[in-house]
């Protein structure tokens, strides 16, 4: 355990501590860094992120992690993305001017305004809430991250914006909230979730537990 | 599906619980950790910490409370009472906070809501509002300093501009309806619903199940709050939603 190495990137985002205490509590030992080098050398990283596109690439850019994060997804390691992580993984969004990471092929975009849903109802923006999460692979199919959790779990979201992959197979799960909204996505050793598992209770710190097992097994 | 939340609401002051749950044996019902973690194992979705400590050089407490709530209960929580500042609102999300609510504040400078969503987006932003009825004025009156302190604001259109200026979630409590127990302000949640597109969270004067799923059908609420009901034991959190999944209201079940 102690030489597993595992990176939580610091986008400079509130929910980093959540993030690594979530980690911790599921039996890792995370370092929060900013530093090209550690991300570099770890055998597995998470990519936290709230609040806006911009905000969070423009930390990014600053400290020259951009290309770092795209080596580290090219290398094959496993790497987690979570809410506006997963979000920065596609190469655009309607949320800012900073072009995303552009790891996934997709772009994101932001709910309809005054959408009505399909009893009728006023679509709420943000997605805030508790919300199944339907698995679009069976259980046997899934990333290890996410294996074992029941169909229709409830996660914690909390998103005005939503990605859309160019790539169908990108698309590991979705969430009704007006239309189906990508949930997670995997993409060979990249995993990424719309939801919170740092808010969403057992089953969140679940998939962190599930995460870093994985982790661990194919370092 | 998108479910309908029950919050319970822990009111703090210099870093205990005051009202703490006083129906269960808990080992210490003014520990915020502790009854955290209490509803939690009851199924609350969310909670709300509101700082009632009147000194501002105490507030640092809030801080502490953050941090060890968040770093033993991993559903979301939001702070409120005394936030003046992005700089405020920043230590609390850093704290482990995913939302904050601004009230006072905001109301005197409207432009924190959109500088704290900027910086923090407005997903973490929350707009609290309490209201009273007036006689023969179509809107209610807003009131700041914890009901203390009239205010020249209608809270219809104060909600509305809250959401413009990027509030992300409005909770709105009526001073007229609260400790009432006679149920939610129905009119007013539906006034401020009907115009407003962000989740809104329905506060003050419930006293029954059936209050809390009428907020929610016909007030329009997305989410709503109590405090001493479930504080006292009068309902538990899985009666309010036992009830609302009878009338076909989702919710998220128990764990």
């Amino acid at each position: 355990m102690s030489e597993f190495r595992l990176a939580i990137i610091n986008t400079g985002a509130a929910n980093i501590h959540s993030v690594e205490k979530a980690v911790r509590v599921a039996g890792g030992d995370p370092v929060v860094t900013t530093s090209a080098d550690v991300i570099s050398n770890a055998h597995a990283a998470i990519l936290p992120g709230v609040g806006a596109n911009d905000a969070v690439m423009r930390q990014l850019i600053d400290r020259e992690l951009p290309d770092t994060i795209r080596e580290f997804a090219d290398s094959g390691r496993p790497l987690l993305c979570v809410c506006l992580g997963m979000q920065i993984l596609f190469e655009s969004s309607e949320e800012g001017e900073l072009p995303g990471l552009g790891i996934l092929r997709g772009d994101v975009v932001r709910f309809p305004v005054d959408s009505k849903t399909a009893d009728g109802t006023r679509l709420k923006v943000p997605h805030m809430g508790w919300n199944t999460v339907h698995f679009l692979d069976d259980e046997v199919a899934r990333h290890p991250a996410f294996e074992g959790i029941p169909q229709d779990t409830f996660f914690y979201f909390v998103h005005s914006y939503h990605c859309r992959a160019k790539d169908p197979g990108d698309v590991a799960a979705t969430s009704p909230h007006g239309i189906e909204v990508c949930a997670a996505v995997v993409h060979d050793n990249i995993v990424g979730t719309q939801f919170h598992p740092e808010k969403s209770g057992r089953s969140g710190l679940e998939i962190y537990a599930k995460f870093l097992d994985f982790a661990q097994r194919t370092k | 599906m998108l479910t309908n939340r029950v919050i319970p609401c822990l009111d703090v002051d210099l870093g205990r619980v005051v009202k703490g749950v006083s129906f269960v044996d808990i080992r210490d019902a003014g520990d915020p950790a502790e009854l955290a973690d209490f509803y939690n194992s009851e199924g609350a979705d969310e909670l709300v910490f509101l700082d009632i400590t009147a000194s501002s050089d105490e507030r640092n407490t809030m801080v502490d409370v953050v941090e060890r709530v968040s770093a033993e209960v991993f559903i979301p929580l939001t702070v409120g009472g005394g936030i003046r500042s992005r700089d405020d609102m920043g230590r609390m999300l850093e704290a482990g906070a995913e939302k904050v609510s601004v009230n006072s504040a905001a109301v005197a400078d409207p432009a924190l809501i959109e500088d704290c969503a900027r910086e923090f987006g407005s997903q973490c932003v929350v707009l609290a509002i309490d209201a009273q009825r007036r006689n023969g004025e179509p809107d209610w009156q807003v009131f700041t300093h914890g009901g203390r302190r009239g205010t020249e604001f209608g809270a219809i259109k104060w909600a509305i501009r809250g959401a413009e200026l990027g509030a992300g979630e409005l909770l709105v409590t009526s001073m007229d309806a609260d400790g009432q127990q006679t149920g939610y302000d129905i009119e007013l949640l539906k006034s401020i619903s009907d115009q407003v597109s962000v989740p809104l969270i329905a506060s003050g004067g419930a006293g029954k199940v059936e209050h809390f799923a009428d907020a929610i059908k016909d007030g329009g609420a997305d989410a709503v709050l109590a405090a001493s009901l479930f504080h006292y034991g009068t309902l538990r959190i899985a009666d309010v939603k036992a009830h609302m999944d009878e009338v076909g209201l989702p919710v998220r079940p128990v764990d």
